[in-house]
């Protein structure tokens, strides 16, 4: 085994290092040196410890010792104190932030832990195709209970005390919906997992069904036992092959071991799951396209009411949850209500899963307590933004959400809280974007989105967004006039007041969206002809610094469409007309002599 | 497999797995037992942990160490996978990112034969529903 006796575990996040965790690093490795402890103490970089705020961050092994906002000068006394007498260096120590107690055992270590796994509990731990796996940790010990220990009135009851709201999107409360579908009277009920996860940037729920698929089926089997319906359906995409397969190992488990079929874990309840593929339509995640997709019928929505709870899949009551949503039902039946509503805030209780994409530097699979800020999440969780570049928006709820900006940062993160802000839950794709991103050009590719995924039953949402999006790109273009933006305005109403499903209400959500919190940057496209990110290639022009032109020709040979004119040593010209804005030139100059205008 | 037709079944049976895992822990060899887990989910694997997990198995097996290899699902490390998770007897559970070939021969070189740390191992930043 290893010589060292101590550790010293420094953060090497990209927050820590732009404070000087390198530094810090060096000067341990020369003072070990000087201490003669090189080969009893080892320095070692590590990745973000998600507590960015207080870098840079160091911690010893074995005691776990925690410092906070170190710097090169304190490494002497933390060697000499801590490592050489075992004294910790008390005024680096953290302090608890409500009683400015200094934290100083390793058990009350975990205090920079902003994220709490419920959903994700299992993924990363067990073998996804190992059932087994998943017994040892608790698993199917939740159906167990409410089988032989509980009614179904009783777990509907302690789901609804819980707080849970559906982890879809809109944030329906689970044991309401659960109730109502359990009153429907009828022959024949089913559960359905909607696993028809189609935001672009968003990969949660594929990630639980990969890591944790028996999670889902218990709480698919519990659900059926609440609400009296025998048969459930988990409509997934068959773009995710993976999910697929692993779904289907722990079916096949699952019926093996008696937890599925008939008479489970003893009594009369019996259960059943099958798959149902999906062929990537975004519009069959809105639940009566996805009833229809699955009954062999075109993907397109109807009228609510009747609501799924009342006449579903085959015109019988139907349950339909989300996969996260599912995920959480058998910790709230172990754990019980109260543990669990006491995460979060007053009307969303729990976590949320959100898949941080972007510009942000641990890009990743999160699961926050509901309340969290916006800027831990992106800041201490997220590592902060790419390259040292500046924070601008984040884009949640996916094309039928909006953006978050700078004044949305310390916005605690709820249901409400995010409807409040102009932008929604959504399924938790979280798309981080920095300065180098144009609004205009953002709000423009998920029209884009909308438009290819729009079903074209209802003709505002069909011919409206097409509408929307060729405005968008006549801003882009450079040829937006100022009537644009009231027009844009008008339309987005038109088509939200007057779709009938969910994507269409919300498909102009990302243009009213960047229009509330980013008009300059569309009206600088428009009246001056700019784009500040620099991102519409028609609006860019490419000149040459002449002061700084050398005369050398380089832009000249390699420009591909013979734009750039100049003798050899005198300064170079664009030809505007000709440049193709390819950028080559601005690449390719060593002397800084080609700028964007 | 026998099915289970009860609670008090069930629950006996998750101590049975949980007594086989400890067994595991604690049998002759536990001293040396070494658990390592590659994060198996899409992401995981489109950033090759399908190789990683094969090399891993080769190399201790090649090397005589006694290790338990399992898949497991995405720990959420996307910008650093593949993702390993060994966990040294006695010791708690280390994640190290980015393990490509070079990487799980330097984890196993440096962590699992001589307990070193390595760059670049991941912190654990979440709280489990037990804490």
């Amino acid at each position: 085994m290893s010589d060292y006796n101590m550790q010293i575990l420094i953060c090497g996040g990209t927050g820590c290092k732009a404070s000087e965790s390198e530094e810090i690093r060096n000067v341990f490795n020369d003072l070990l040196g000087e201490y003669l402890l090189e080969d009893e103490v080892q320095v070692v970089t590590t990745g973000c410890f998600g507590f960015c705020e207080k870098g840079p961050i160091i911690k010893v092994l074995p005691d776990n010792t925690f410092y906070v906002h170190v710097t090169p000068a304190d490494v002497d006394e933390i060697i000499r104190e801590h490592l050489v007498k075992g004294r910790q260096v008390e005024r680096l120590l953290y302090r608890d932030p409500h009683s400015h107690e200094v934290i100083h055992d390793s058990k009350g270590m975990d205090f920079y832990k902003k994220q709490i796994r419920i959903a994700l509990r299992n993924c990363g731990f067990i073998d996804p195709e190992n059932i087994e796996e998943y017994i040892a940790r608790d698993g199917y010990l939740a159906l167990g209970r409410c089988l032989s220990e509980m009614t179904p009135e009783g777990v509907i009851d302690e789901i609804k005390k819980s707080g849970l709201r559906g982890r879809g999107g809109a944030g329906f409360p689970t044991g309401l919906k659960w109730e109502i579908t359990s009153r429907s009277v009828a022959d024949q009920k089913y559960v359905v997992c909607n696993a028809d996860e189609g935001d672009p940037g968003a990969f949660m729920d594929r990630s639980i069904l990969e890591g944790d698929p028996h999670s889902v089926i218990e709480a698919m089997t519990i659900c059926g036992y609440c609400i009296g319906a025998d048969k459930g359906l988990v409509y997934i995409r068959a773009e995710y092959p993976l999910a697929i397969q692993r779904l289907k190992v722990a079916l096949d488990q699952a019926r093996a071991y008696g937890l599925l079929g008939r008479n489970i874990l003893g009594s009369t309840f019996g259960f059943d799951i099958e798959l149902r593929y999906g062929a990537g339509a975004f519009v069959c995640g809105e639940e009566t396209a996805l009833i229809h997709s699955m009954e062999g019928s075109r993907g397109e929505p109807t009228v609510k009411p009747p609501f799924p709870a009342e006449s579903g899949y085959l015109g019988k009551p139907t349950n339909v949850n989300n996969v996260e949503t599912f995920a959480n039902i058998p910790v709230i039946i172990n754990k019980g209500a109260a543990w669990f509503s006491a995460i979060g805030t007053e009307k969303s209780k729990g976590t949320k899963v959100f898949a941080l994409a972007g510009k942000i530097n641990n890009v990743g699979l999160i699961e926050v307590p509901m309340g969290t800020t916006l800027r831990e999440v992106v800041f201490d969780i997220g590592g902060g933004i790419k390259g040292g570049k500046k924070f601008k928006s984040v884009q949640t709820g996916g094309p039928s959400g909006g953006m978050l900006t700078t004044a949305s940062l310390d916005t605690p993160i709820d249901y409400e809280n995010l409807q409040a802000a102009g932008t929604m839950m959504g399924s938790g794709g979280m798309i981080v974007m920095d300065e180098d991103d144009c609004m205009v050009a953002i709000a423009k590719y998920y029209l884009e989105f909308t438009l290819e995924e729009s079903c074209g039953k209802c003709t505002p949402c069909r011919i409206g967004n097409k509408r929307l999006f060729e405005i968008l790109e006549k801003i882009t273009a450079g040829n937006g006039k100022e009537e644009d933006i009231d027009k844009l305005r008008m339309l987005s109403h038109v088509i939200k007041d007057a779709s009938l499903c969910g994507l269409g209400q919300s498909s102009p959500n990302p243009v009213l969206s960047t229009l509330a919190h980013f008009e300059d940057e569309y009206l600088a496209h428009i009246k001056q002809g700019r784009c500040p990110a620099g991102k519409c290639k028609a609006l860019l022009k490419y000149v040459v610094v002449e002061d700084k032109c050398t005369g050398c020709t380089l832009c000249f040979r390699t420009c591909p469409v013979g734009a750039i004119t100049g003798e050899r040593r005198a300064p170079h010209f664009i030809d505007q007309a000709l440049c193709i804005k390819c950028g080559i030139c601005f690449e390719k100059c060593k002397f800084d002599a080609i700028e964007l205008a | 497999m026998e099915k289970i037709t009860s609670l008090a079944d069930l629950k006996r049976i998750k101590e049975q797995v949980q007594s086989k895992i400890k067994l595991r822990e604690q049998s002759a060899s536990a001293e040396k037992l070494v658990q390592i887990r590659v994060g198996m989910a899409t992401c995981g694997i489109a950033s090759g942990a399908k190789e990683t997990m094969s090399f891993l198995i080769e190399e201790t097996e090649h090397q005589a160490i006694d290790a338990v290899i399992t898949q497991t699902g995405c720990m959420g490390y996307c910008y650093a996978e593949p993702t390993v998770e060994v966990t040294l007897p006695g010791r708690q559970p280390v994640i190290f990112g980015h393990v490509n070939r070079e990487r799980a021969r330097e984890i196993i070189d440096r962590y699992i034969i001589k307990g070193e740390l390595i760059d670049g191992m991941i912190p654990v930043n979440f709280k489990t529903i037990d804490e």
